[in-house]
């Protein structure tokens, strides 16, 4: 006699361990095997774009810190750079020097979060998150030392930077760069990149094809992992990334393994470049004198700017006035957390979340 | 004036040395004998005593364990774990178990209460159940059974049932995964387990645990030396038994919320909690009374009282059970059991041929155990070395269909944009 059975629907969230926040995923079930997902977003939506709009241009930077907690720098960045595209605001050397360092190492501090939370997701109990937060923990301490915030860290402002640093900082960051996270990050191939467990568990899950990476405009570490060499950095350098020697890894097969050793290979690339800024920093002003209440012309600008995630794009629009009369933001989380369904049908309840854990959202910017 | 005199003897019959423990209730039963009690209750005494020195130490072992992982996973996470109540934090234990039993204990309304509650109870028994077969000394074990390598397969098998009561009672599709899961892997599992302690048996020719001791302590070798694949198919077997990372799918904490104790709070999941613990020193008794020689270690056993060279082998047994938990990802269900049945069985089998092609030889040739055992543990250690190479070499998943390793971009090619329209006129935007 046959066994009658019938798909299960379950809820995977919003809140469960491993949904990086509040995200919720309806997956329908047959076994083990998902058949259907219905991805549900908007738990943590605080509706940023439209309070942006009651509130002048530079009191809307904390919103950018508030969007991707875990890479405030690079939201700081991109929405400076935004207004100062529209303003025409010309930015001093040092302010560019000092923003690529932020910058890059924001970057190293989300994909150590990335990984480690990637990892954890992957079955190990808490370990790699511990050894990935101490090593976060150092380039936030360098944050406290300059904005005296580690998180939200409202660095940026439209001209420049808020705050020269310290004298202490870069005697600090050239421990950091140099002795510190080299170090760390061969411990993380030794431990992590050929860890046989991890690929078992991480090699053809969530696998993006290059076609399908580019149809769901997909970027990051996520399009790079698909074979896809394409970066903002690159591409349509902005700061003084062009001036910078770096490589962009790239993977070949799409799959989360891929995207975890290319998160890894970026945070090598990003000493690079912090090695370089530091070399070439010059003197100067930190930041041009501009109005609290900066008045752009009435126009539109949108400009992008490689974050940890992807390509984290503001669009603004001015009317003449103080305030932006619409903001919209790009966020590479929830762009790239489009393909998920994609990705996990066919697969298992553990690769789903290997899958979503390998995609890297973060809810705050997901739901904005 | 007997009782005085038996006091007396008491005094006399050094019951205070703690090389032998069972000097106390020898001194015990020997006051009841000199009393006129009558045989059966001193057995009941005896038995008595018995439960009372085991469930004592895993009481306190229960409550030691949960400092003792927090403290070592902690050291291994680079942070410093419990350090704040009591020296060096040994009071946490007290106060996590004190705020358990203050929590609300919730029952899902459509859960069958008497399952539901039975399962954590049923889920601590085995793992007490187990040590009293176990010998602790030389002549101290509550039971000197002498099946009692079945005793410990059947017990431990119990386990995996109470998970699935819980998962199945809870009413949660998060549990019933769970409980699946555990099904699935009890199915698997049991087989290498029961083929890797077969391959002990037969070589000692008993199934007693106290037999198998004294084996180890006559010929003066230890079962670890000479069955080496053994060990390790048991090691990973009972791993996966006891629900511990690389193969804890059945709570797979990212997974599956928290699997079969999911919808369970209070003291229900605290008796979760400590029966993890518990287990786990139980199947590290096992381990330490099989393969690594129980209260028995060379010549050490004459200085040293048995049970403390035991306890010894039973916490770093535990340790390493604690060091596998830090370091290492989860496997998937489908792995995992395919670990078992493709690795892990056709391993145990072999063992099993080796074995007992080894038992006939040295019993046909007659030659001498100082002959035959030191030339089987270089034997045994080599062909274990070898099966698991070829293993390797030959199951182990293969990724080779693009290259692996990363390719570095320092340009890349930006395609030329359509030219960009002109920006919509402002009214247009606003409306």
């Amino acid at each position: 006699m046959p066994i009658k059975s019938e798909p299960v629907e379950v809820n995977i969230g919003p809140q469960h361990p491993s949904t990086h926040g509040v995200f919720r995923m309806v997956a329908k079930i047959d076994g083990e095997r998902i058949v259907d997902v219905k991805m549900i977003v908007g738990y943590l939506h605080r509706s940023m774009e439209k309070l942006a709009e009651e509130r002048t241009f530079t009191q809307n930077i904390p919103f950018t810190d508030r969007m991707d907690y875990l890479a405030a720098m690079s939201g700081n960045l991109g929405y400076c750079l935004s207004v100062e595209k529209l303003a025409g605001v010309e930015v001093p050397e040092r302010a560019q020097y000092l923003r690529v360092i932020f910058a890059e190492l924001q970057r190293v501090a989300s994909h150590c979060m990335a990984t480690g939370a990637f990892i954890n997701d992957c079955g190990a109990w808490q370990t790699p998150v511990m050894y990935a937060f101490r090593d976060r923990e150092k380039v936030l301490d360098l944050f406290e030392m300059t904005c005296g915030a580690r998180l939200t860290t409202n660095y940026m402002r439209i001209g420049g930077v808020a705050f020269d640093i310290p004298d202490e900082f870069l005697p600090a960051l050239d421990r950091l760069i140099n002795d510190d996270l080299p170090f760390r990050f061969e411990e993380y191939d030794q431990l992590l990149v050929g860890n046989e467990i991890i690929m078992m568990r991480a090699r053809d899950v969530g696998m993006v094809s290059p076609e399908m990476a580019i149809n769901a405009s997909l970027s990051g570490p996520l399009l790079r992992s698909a074979g896809i060499a394409w970066d903002i950095r690159k591409a349509d350098p902005y700061c003084v990334y062009d001036r910078m020697q770096f490589d962009i890894p790239v993977g070949y097969n799409g799959d989360a393994y891929d995207r975890m050793c290319i998160r890894i290979e970026e945070m090598k690339q990003s000493l690079r470049i912090i090695r370089q800024a530091v070399h070439d920093l010059p003197g100067g002003p930190h930041k041009t004198d501009v109005p609290l209440a900066i008045r752009p012309p009435a126009g539109e600008a949108y400009s992008r700017v490689e974050s940890p995630k992807g390509e984290l794009g503001f669009y603004v629009v001015s009317d003449g006035g103080p305030a932006p009369y619409r903001w919209h933001v790009r966020a590479p989380s929830l762009i790239n957390l489009s393909v998920l369904r994609e990705m996990t049908i066919g697969k298992s309840i553990a690769d789903a979340i290997v899958t979503l854990g390998s995609i890297d959202i973060n809810v705050g910017e997901l739901d904005r | 004036m007997t009782m005085l005199l038996s006091l007396l003897t008491i005094v006399t019959d050094n019951w205070w040395d703690i090389r032998d423990l069972s000097n106390v209730s020898g001194a015990v039963l020997d006051i009841i004998d000199d009393l006129g009690g009558p045989a059966w209750l001193i057995y009941i005494v005896s038995a008595l005593l018995g439960t009372l020195a085991i469930i004592s130490f895993i009481g306190g072992v229960a409550i030691i364990n949960i400092w003792v992982e927090r403290r070592v996973v902690g050291r291994m996470q680079s942070r410093l774990g419990p350090n704040r109540l009591g020296p060096f934090g040994l009071l946490q234990p007290i106060a996590d178990a004190i705020k358990l039993m203050q929590k609300e204990v919730l029952q899902p309304k459509s859960a069958p209460g008497l399952i539901f509650t039975l399962a954590p109870i049923m889920f601590t028994i085995p793992g007490i159940a187990m040590m009293a077969v176990l010998p602790w000394g030389r002549n101290m074990s509550l039971a000197n059974v002498d099946v009692g390598i079945l005793y410990i397969l059947g017990l431990s098998s119990l386990g995996a049932l109470a998970v699935f009561m819980a998962g199945y009672s809870s009413n949660n599709k998060y549990a019933l995964f769970g409980s699946m899961r555990v099904i699935a892997m009890l199915v698997s599992y049991e087989i290498p387990i029961v083929l890797s302690l077969l391959g002990i048996v037969l070589f000692t020719g008993t199934m007693n645990p106290q037999g198998i001791v004294l084996f180890q302590e006559h010929y003066w070798s230890l079962m670890i030396l000479l069955q080496p694949l053994a060990f390790i198919i048991y090691f990973f077997s009972v791993s996966a038994e006891l629900n511990r990372t690389p193969a804890d799918i059945a709570e797979a904490e990212s997974e599956i919320v928290g699997g079969y104790h999911t919808e369970y709070s209070g003291m229900k999941f605290g008796l979760f909690y400590a029966a993890e613990l518990i287990n786990a020193v139980a199947v590290s008794a096992i381990i330490s009374t099989l393969f690594l020689g129980g209260w028995w270690a060379y010549k050490l056993d004459e200085i040293v009282p048995g049970w403390m060279i035991y306890i010894g082998k039973i916490y770093t047994v535990y340790f390493v059970f604690v060091w596998t938990r830090g370091t290492l990802p989860r496997f998937r269900i489908d792995q995992l059991l395919a670990f078992a049945w493709k690795w892990l069985t056709p391993m145990a089998l072999l063992n099993i041929v080796m074995v007992s092609a080894e038992v006939t030889i040295w019993e046909e040739s007659g030659l001498s155990a100082g002959i035959v055992l030191p030339i089987y543990m270089v034997i045994n250690t080599a062909a274990a070395g070898a099966i698991i190479y070829a293993f390797v070499r030959f199951l182990a998943p293969k990724f080779e269909r693009f290259p692996t390793q990363l390719r570095f971009y320092s340009n890349i090619d930006v395609p030329s944009l359509p030219a960009v329209a002109a920006p919509p006129d402002r009214a247009k935007v606003s409306v």
